[in-house]
């Protein structure tokens, strides 16, 4: 339903997107993982129609967003980053202007409205100017803007960006509920959102894709190879030794007056670690699970292509 | 068709929601108000004629104040049109949506149109005042205001091509009326300097927009101002269409 061909935009002189490709089948929902200026903006706007590539192509159910634009567009709901709104507009008049510019005749935007409204619960709202709403029912009104016109591709920037943790639960779930009917496609820097709600992923880093698969075919480190933080109070030698010698733990850091232990993610040394240091007669003070960042996991993703490269 | 309707009724029902356009239309009633009254009185009643709207050259020897006050009014109303959905990321969701770039543009200048022409029809009564109270000639009452919405549709489309090449409604608004005035300012060169080609003079008078102004005050309904104005329209709207596509491949 998505397929990206060698793509690649150049923004002058700098590479935004670095020759990707990929599929997204229709009934996916992918996501689009990397950290901030990965290139998933870029990827997007290109399959939107909103940015030409400078080399490759994007097709959206077999249109070519290059030359065939128009059509393809029809295809297409997008939800953009930055919560876009005509701030001086009613949610009824933003959504009925935009169902109408995709095409919907004033009867079905009017039962669009309704369904689609209550949907992204914005009933109380209908009435009311956009520039007044909070940030996190803009964000609602953003996706709604985005299916109103029923489409069958969705893609949506960054939904869960910037709103609280209630809403960023009720949007994903939102969007799990869309994937019943719609392909799919989001961005994301949060690592466990698409293990919540995306069936495969695709890792882009720097303009390129590092890695591509199924969630649960994903490997250890992605899954979220932990860290756990232990404040200790007795010899530092000795301590730093014991807890470098438990199954499970890879490495053994130290931050002030606390240990980092780095941990492979199939086994939970946590129960180990408290005995050891009791056994030993240390006084333990604090015990913590640190989730790994994006940025150390591409670290260790893209160590190797980098290396390969230099 | 349907979406340039859309658009311009969005933006017009825009225009009508924000306090600039009515205080535009109250500056722009004010002022032409004080020149047609001003114009009337300089010439002892004797003259019942709507110069002092679109030419108040009698008062100040400027040569159509009224024309440079809509050439200033429409960068004002132009300015946000495109500048504003850039800067609010609308833009995004507007050309990502099924929509020709030259329907984004239409819309937007009909709409800008519709609160321009408003604006103009409310300076019908002094017209009406002239009827009542005297014997106007109608014919460059007519021609003035072809004129006025000629010149006004000129105007806003620069002031669209402006608000089209950047994010920054100052600057926008700036850039329209920096090219309107270079434009209008070409015509007043060859009356400066008493040397000049005679070629050269015919050349800059004609590519001027402030050349192409006097006709219809006097009520002269010249085709090549006709012309002039129509195709400085076009090619402005034809370059913010063009200035949209250009944006997809930066």
């Amino acid at each position: 339903m998505i397929r990206v061909d060698h793509l690649t935009k150049y923004y002058g002189e700098r590479l935004a997107v670095d020759n990707i490709s990929f599929n997204v089948e229709k009934g996916e929902i992918v996501g689009l993982l990397g950290p901030n200026a990965a290139g998933k903006t870029t990827t997007m706007r290109m399959l939107t129609g909103f940015l030409m590539p400078t080399k490759g192509n994007a097709y959206i159910d077999e249109c070519n967003m290059m030359t065939n634009s128009l059509e393809g567009r029809r295809l297409i709901g997008y939800m953009p980053e930055s919560t876009p709104l005509y701030m001086d507009m009613t949610v009824r008049d933003y959504l009925s202007f935009f169902a109408k510019l995709r095409g919907l005749n004033e009867k079905y935007t009017k039962s669009r409205i309704d369904e689609v409204v209550e949907l992204c619960n914005l009933e109380e709202y209908i009435d009311v100017i956009l520039g007044k709403l909070s940030r996190g029912f803009k964000q609602r009104v953003n996706v709604a803007q985005s299916i109103i016109h029923n489409p069958k591709v969705l893609i949506l920037d960054e939904p869960t960006v910037g709103i609280d943790p209630i809403q960023v639960a009720q949007t994903r779930n939102l969007i799990k509920a869309l994937g019943k009917e719609h392909t799919v496609l989001i961005s994301t820097h949060i690592l466990p959102e698409v293990s919540v709600i995306c069936s495969r992923v695709i890792i882009i880093h720097r303009g390129k894709i590092v890695a591509e698969d199924k969630i649960e075919n994903l490997s250890a480190v992605l899954k979220g190879g932990r860290r756990i933080k232990v404040e200790v109070k007795g010899p530092v030698d000795k301590v730093t030794d014991r807890l470098r010698g438990l199954p499970g733990v890879k490495r053994v850091m130290r931050e002030g007056d606390f240990y980092i232990l780095e941990t492979a993610a199939d086994i939970d040394p946590r129960a180990r670690i408290t005995e050891t240091i009791v056994r030993n007669g240390w006084a333990l003070l604090s015990i913590d699970t640190i989730e790994m960042s994006l940025e150390e996991i591409f670290l260790q993703l893209t160590t190797n292509e980098d290396s390969n490269n230099e | 068709m349907n979406n340039i309707v859309l658009i311009a009724g969005k933006e017009f029902r825009s225009y009508l929601k924000s306090p600039m356009a009515y205080i535009i239309a109250f500056i722009f009633l004010l002022f032409t108000g004080v020149f047609f009254v001003s114009y009337l009185s300089t010439n002892s009643y004797n003259d019942t004629s709507i110069r002092g709207l679109v030419d108040p050259l009698s008062l100040f020897g400027l040569g159509g104040l009224g024309n440079i006050f809509l050439l200033l009014f429409a960068s004002i109303i132009t300015m946000r049109l495109i500048s504003e959905e850039k800067k609010l990321g609308t833009w995004e969701l507007l050309l990502t949506s099924p929509v020709k770039d030259s329907d984004v543009i239409l819309g937007k200048f009909i709409g800008s149109f519709g609160l321009l022409a408003s604006i103009l029809l409310l300076t019908v009564y002094y017209p009406i005042l002239l009827f009542i109270l005297g014997d106007p000639d109608i014919g460059p009452i007519v021609s003035g205001y072809i004129g006025l919405f000629l010149f006004g549709s000129a105007a806003l489309a620069i002031g669209i091509f402006a608000s089209s090449v950047t994010a920054n409604q100052i600057v926008a608004a700036v850039v329209s009326f920096g090219i309107m005035g270079g434009l209008w300012v070409l015509g007043v060169i060859p009356q400066q300097i008493a040397n000049m080609p005679t070629g050269l003079k015919t050349v800059l008078s004609y590519v001027s927009l402030s050349g192409h102004s006097i006709g219809f005050v006097v009520g002269i309904l010249d085709t090549r101002d006709i012309i002039y104005l129509v195709s400085v329209t076009v090619l402005f709207l034809f370059m913010a269409t063009r200035s949209l596509e250009s944006g997809r491949w930066n």
